[in-house]
């Protein structure tokens, strides 16, 4: 496999990120007190005198805060820059569009490839255990920094929709809307399961070292790379699999079987497989493995009944905050039931919940690609909201 | 917006808060809280409907009448309405039990089936009627608990409803003149409108 490819996040060069540095640190929801805190993010757009415009946009598992301009380290566009700019649903003429990477990430928040004060080596696999709290808390500390008592919306797909829930659960009064989208109040069975797959993956690697693969200049690129083969699988649906790839075998010259050897097993390439291997390969080269075991960790944490007496209505009981649950038809990581659970807890709350489940055969990712129903139900819930909140943020 | 909307708007007080069973494109919903800063909302079956509404900038949740409202706590709403439902869902009373149990008030229209029409057509031709207003045949029809005007003032004594206002329209939504007798509503309105309350508020 050609998963193994060069292990370039390791000892590729440094990226300097926009980044606040907070020496008061943070507690942790373990009882650690991770101190300095860095966090790194973009911003896009104005903030208006009032400071009554901000929007947080919180972004997935594997995403970061290059949300509506050119990565610097894949050199691909935003991964949200359809959706967030001038004129665009999430509007930076009218909105001051903040992201931030999340704690424990590895696009220069504070996470396991920080040092560690204490050790001055850094944390790799011993950075301390994280929860969605902590890292909307991490948020939390960003926005004080940049002077927003109240965020006007927090919008997140996948993880960023459970931090989205987070912030409506931890500061109902700093969140004047909400858009929780292909996202669920818990992280189920089945998604912990796929989570544990991945991780066994990497723990299986021989480049892994327990951890402290840096230590050995290495990565464990091909547990890490199939981590992400077999989770990109659940991002996607059988009908978007089957419309892209069908049965398609690869006839490249790179993978044509030379005439003269025997018949093999797998002398011929699946379209698909290929698909796999390059989603893969790509991943290790940007993305940390201790960060994705870290991350991972956090989401399966998640319940946020659980922490509120098995009722998923008692954090929003009172809750002034709008809120805007989106599905999508296809998504089986993040079903539309679960979305129900969540709306059906939030009427339960007597708050006030939009909801839409999209029609769409692109499975979990639809909520990054071209969607226009669920184009326009984020521009219309943030135009109807800036309404209710009396924003002057120009024309409507 | 249709002449029955208006009718129901008109019942409801300013700055009051609304659930919309069956909001359809919202036009209730943002007539209430453009002209009268109602916190209005809806609850809708369609998801086309659901979808522009909410691109509108509406609240309005994918839901419907039979499976949503149990989920609101006791008088979250001054005023719950349903609009030409009643007859299409599945458990009509319960229904009403619950809009009367999240909601101070109810407002409730529905196609009346003791029209004289109807009743002419069933006597004469003795196959189900069809009307302007009930135009679908009986195999395909989504109304699967149609009732006349005189059943439905029976129910809500049987459930202790007091009907604080009741009104007769036609088919456009017009109110009709039989606001004196309920017997001449039940044979000559097509379609009824009631606004109701609990028993002891």
């Amino acid at each position: 496999m050609d998963i193994s490819a060069s292990p370039s996040i390791a000892d590729g060069p440094v990226y300097t990120h926009q980044t606040v540095r907070l020496d008061s640190g943070l507690d942790l929801e373990c009882g650690v007190h991770l101190a300095p805190l860095e966090v790194a993010y973009c911003t896009y757009g104005t903030l208006s005198p009032a400071r009554d415009n901000a929007i947080l946009v919180c972004h997935a598992l594997t995403g970061d805060q290059y949300l509506a301009e050119r990565n610097p380290l894949t050199g691909k566009p935003g991964w949200w820059s359809r959706m967030v700019g001038p004129g665009l649903p999430i509007d930076t003429d009218r909105y001051f569009v903040v992201c931030s990477n999340v704690l424990g990430g590895c696009m220069g928040t504070t996470g396991p490839r920080s040092i560690c004060a204490e050790t001055g080596k850094a944390w790799d696999s011993e950075f301390p255990p994280i929860t969605m709290h902590d890292i909307v808390a991490a948020q939390a500390k960003l926005i004080d920094h940049l002077g927003i008592d109240r965020l006007f919306a927090v919008i997140g797909g996948s993880m960023g929709g459970m931090q989205a829930l987070t912030w409506a659960a931890d500061f109902p009064d700093r969140v004047f809307a909400a858009m929780p989208i292909a996202t669920s109040p818990f992280h189920s069975a089945q998604n912990i399961a796929f989570n544990e797959v991945s991780r066994q993956a990497i723990f299986a690697d021989p480049d892994w070292h327990d951890g402290h693969y840096r230590d050995f200049g290495a990565i464990p690129a091909r547990g890490l790379g199939v981590a992400r083969m077999m989770a990109h699988i659940t991002y996607l649906s059988e009908e978007a699999l089957s419309r892209k790839f069908g049965r398609r075998v690869r006839h490249d010259a790179a993978t044509a079987v030379p005439a003269s050897s025997s018949p093999s097993l797998f002398g011929e390439m699946f379209e698909v497989e290929s698909y796999l291997r390059h989603q893969g390969s790509s991943f290790v080269r940007r993305f940390d493995a201790n960060s994705y075991l870290t991350i991972t960790r956090a989401m399966d944490y998640f319940d946020l009944a659980a922490e509120h007496d098995g009722d998923l209505a008692n954090p929003f009981r009172k809750s002034q905050t709008r809120f805007c649950v989106v599905s999508f038809s296809s998504d089986w990581l993040f079903p539309t039931s679960q979305s129900r659970l969540l709306v059906r807890a939030l009427n339960r709350a007597g708050a006030n919940v939009s909801f839409v489940e999209i029609e769409s055969d692109r499975g979990h990712d639809a909520f990054l690609l071209e969607e226009p129903d669920f184009d326009r139900t984020i521009r219309g819930f943030i135009a109807g909201a800036a309404e209710h909140a009396a924003l002057k943020v120009g024309e409507r | 917006m249709r002449v029955d909307q208006r009718l129901i708007a008109e019942m409801i007080a300013p700055r009051a808060r609304v659930l919309d069973v069956g909001s359809g494109d919202g036009t209730l919903i943002d007539y209430l809280y453009r002209t009268r800063s109602c916190d209005a909302r809806g609850i809708e079956i369609d998801m086309q409907n659901v979808t522009q509404s909410v691109a509108h900038g509406l609240p309005v949740m994918h839901g419907d009448a039979d499976h949503d409202l149990a989920d609101y706590p006791d008088d979250t709403f001054d005023y719950v309405v349903l609009q030409r439902t009643l007859q299409a869902v599945e458990r009509p009373r319960e229904v009403l039990r619950q809009m009367l149990r999240i909601g101070r008030h109810a407002i409730v229209s529905f196609p009346n089936f003791g029209h004289w029409r109807l009743r002419l057509q069933l006597l004469t031709t003795g196959r189900m009627p069809m009307t302007p207003v009930w135009n679908t045949p009986w195999y395909s029809t989504p109304n699967i608990h149609p009732c006349t005007i005189r059943d439905f003032l029976l129910l809500c004594e049987e459930e202790g409803y007091v009907i604080q206002q009741w009104l007769a329209i036609d088919e456009d939504g017009a109110r009709a003149p039989w606001r004196r007798s309920i017997r001449l509503a039940n044979l000559f309105g097509e379609q009824a409108m009631f606004l109701l309350k609990r028993a002891g508020h």
